[in-house]
């Protein structure tokens, strides 16, 4: 079977990644600004709603629902959006999918695409296979404009270019578009909207990801903010839209609920600037030929986990990512996926599907079980519990190593309070290490520890053997 | 009637920070509770859950249950080894007996705020995590805080982010953790205290072993030593 390009090749495992990520200060500085701004904003846009857990609770339902009866849902998708004119494509891995936007691509004639902004095309790599088979994909989006210019990687589910500040935005428009532009954001956008207008007036297909699928009317959504996706979605002849098989909704109403809980938790605004929909195909308005590529990638693998399937609740926006005080420090590149953060955490190793592979192993470990994810998730996912379930999982197909022994030792120890109160007595010992109270240097793996913390001098005496003597 | 309590110590706190248990039992018993320590308790099984051990934590929530049963209340001086007990704890297969975390059994139990304490210091508190996540502690342990003579309570800024410690995570990621600790550090040496209070010893370990790696002058008090102290019997730096 191919690799899943959901994670990028060669990516070392998460701690060695943000080792060098900690070590880039204007990284620090740009991800601490945007952050902190999103999530002062996000927390105003929530506090107003005095029906927020009641919308948490309602997305979370109508999602469960969704997994629940996905196979049938989704056949009554297929059905609808053929109704409408619309063809449906099924593809079960990022190769199969790939191959067939290609092929809609040249039945076309199409050596160049515009695209609205897209996960599931990112999930795929279908810029790189589209390169491959002789087809430029041009990223209308801002943010993954300026990615795709600077031949970057995305950091961020929403604004894959977080990690840039204006003045490094500025030389890569600089370098890469042949103007004069200051960094002024409104001038920056100006550049990005000359330099693609053209793109928009002569491109024949356009290529999206969809946020929901309506599957009673085959209605398909996409949210966006700069007006770009709505160029996309109606200007050229052919649409291709790719979307991952969860990310449907049963009915027209259900996107009430969704239609709040997404702006207000990703970019904190009350209503979304751009909501474009569209049914198949309408006769004289809009692209005359739409192609919907239904992808699983890894989803109905994830939807065995009683556990884990929670994941594919996400609605992609981001709360968690800016609230995440790993992510904050280490960026989104050293997740080594397009879902970088808490829910990039939890969803990438499972798309993975091998907690073999140790880039996928590493990363439920990339959380201190903070919660802050959890508590603002829209859709209730609980993804401390998934991290300690999956981390369980990366244990199991580990087997034996130092920690392992290490840790089956410490329950044995455990298991009994006289051993406990032995070890407690033998490690009472490195007392004696202690200078001013204080160690602050141990062979590893303590060394992890006293690389910058010290460690209190253990006491002579532990509080149970004071309650021995005093109470006992 | 005399409430009575079972002492959860937690292990970290039996083991490194006897001062802490000391200063549950004197705080509890001048509150008029009989408390007890069962001797056979030993760790909730929370490192080994946490970091996906989770087969060899179950027999240790067992143990828990075990030795707990048949106390009205058991108190434990974290709100991390609380909230394992209380919300993981039954995913293992266990019942555990009714857990609290020291400041929701003073307020919500026990009913005071005023605990007849003084700590005459410029104290700042951190909200650890899984108490204010898990349990939702919320602001019981400032409500605490702020009735004790003397006590200079200064707010801690950015006081809900985490830290960094995350149990095995300190050593796991122990740059990501450091970053996040130098943060912390930032906001503590921001308020001037000259105490950082808590409710955990495995959050203050880390903090305040990175102030004390860095000589910053602050110290980690936990919450409970700081409660326990009276004008008569004034907490005291233990070395």
């Amino acid at each position: 079977m191919a690799r899943n390009p959901v994670t990028w090749l060669g990516s070392p495992t998460f701690p060695k990644a943000a080792k060098a990520a900690l070590n880039d200060t204007q990284l620090r500085q740009n991800l601490r600004k945007a952050t902190g701004t999103i999530r002062e904003r996000r927390a105003a846009a929530v506090t107003e709603m005095t029906d927020w857990e009641q919308l948490r609770v309602a997305g979370e339902q109508i999602k469960n629902d969704v997994l629940a009866r996905l196979d049938t849902l989704l056949v009554e998708l297929e059905e609808s959006v053929t109704a409408r004119g619309g063809v449906v494509h099924w593809a079960r891995d990022a190769e199969e999918a790939n191959l067939i936007v290609l092929g809609l691509c040249r039945e076309e004639n199409a050596n160049e695409v515009v695209k609205v902004k897209s996960m599931a095309t990112a999930e795929i790599g279908l810029n790189e296979a589209l390169e491959a088979g002789g087809v430029h994909a041009i990223e209308t989006d801002l943010a993954e404009l300026i990615v795709q210019l600077g031949n970057d990687r995305p950091s961020h589910i929403l604004v894959p270019a977080i990690h840039r500040n204006r003045s490094e935005i500025r030389e890569i428009f600089q370098r890469r578009m042949g103007v004069e532009v200051s960094d002024e954001p409104a001038d920056l956008a100006e550049a990005a909207r000359v330099y693609l207008r053209e793109k928009f007036l002569t491109t024949k297909v356009a290529i999206s990801g969809a946020n929901f699928a309506v599957a009673d009317t085959g209605s398909i959504v996409v949210l966006e903010s700069e007006g770009n996706g709505r160029m996309c979605l109606t200007l050229p002849e052919t649409l291709i839209t790719v979307m991952g098989i969860e990310k449907l909704v049963p009915t027209w109403q259900d996107l009430e609920v969704f239609l709040q809980l997404l702006p207000r938790s990703s970019t904190a605004e009350r209503m979304n600037p751009y909501t474009s929909v569209w049914t198949g195909v309408t006769p004289g308005d809009g692209p005359q030929k739409f192609h919907l590529v239904l992808i699983d990638n890894g989803r109905t693998a994830t939807l065995r986990d009683s556990v884990g399937r929670q994941a594919l609740r996400c609605i992609r926006c981001s709360a968690c990512l800016n609230v995440c005080p790993v992510y904050e420090r280490t960026g989104g590149q050293s997740y080594g996926s397009v879902y970088p953060g808490p829910i990039g955490a939890i969803l990438t190793p499972q798309l993975v599907g091998d907690m073999h592979d140790p880039q996928a192993a590493s990363l439920p470990y990339a959380s201190s079980l903070c919660g802050a994810c959890f508590e603002v998730c829209p859709v209730r996912i609980d993804i401390p519990s998934v991290l300690t379930h999956l981390r369980a999982e990366a244990v199991e197909a580990k087997g034996r190593t130092a920690e392992s022994v290490a840790m089956a030792a410490a329950a044995w120890i455990f298991a009994e309070a006289s051993r406990y109160e032995k070890a407690q007595k033998a490690g009472s010992l490195a007392r004696f290490l202690a200078k001013d109270g204080r160690i602050t240097s141990l062979p590893w793996p303590g060394s992890k520890w006293t690389s910058s913390r010290d460690v209190p001098a253990p006491p002579a005496e532990s509080f149970r053997a004071w309650w021995r003597k005093n109470r006992g | 009637m005399r409430v009575k309590v079972a002492l959860f110590a937690t292990c970290l706190t039996d083991t490194f920070f006897p001062s802490t248990a000391r200063a549950v039992v004197r705080l509890l018993e001048r509150l008029g509770c009989s408390v007890e320590f069962p001797l056979d308790q030993t760790c909730c099984g929370q490192m080994h859950f946490n970091t996906g051990y989770r087969e060899q934590a179950k027999p240790l929530a067992r143990k828990y249950t075990d030795v707990f049963q048949g106390y009205d209340y058991v108190v434990a001086p974290s709100g991390s080894c609380a909230g394992m007990v209380r919300e993981i704890h039954p995913t293992l297969g266990t019942a555990p007996p009714r857990t609290f975390e020291l400041a929701e059994f003073l307020v919500d139990v026990l009913g005071v705020t005023d605990v007849g304490a003084w700590f005459p210091h410029r104290v700042t508190y951190h909200p650890t995590c899984h108490s204010l996540r898990m349990l939702g502690v919320g602001d019981k342990p400032l409500a605490l805080l702020r009735a004790v003579k003397g006590l200079d309570l200064v707010e801690l800024p950015d006081s809900t982010h985490c830290c960094g410690f995350g149990g095995t995570f300190a050593v796991k990621n122990a740059e990501t953790s450091t970053a996040m600790l130098a943060d912390k550090m930032r906001c503590v040496l921001d308020t001037g205290a000259e105490v950082l209070s808590a409710g955990d010893n495995s959050c203050l370990m880390h903090i305040g072993g990175g102030l004390s790696r860095l000589r910053a002058g602050v110290r980690p008090v936990h919450l409970a030593e700081i409660l326990a102290s009276t004008e008569e019997d004034p907490w005291r730096a233990t070395p």
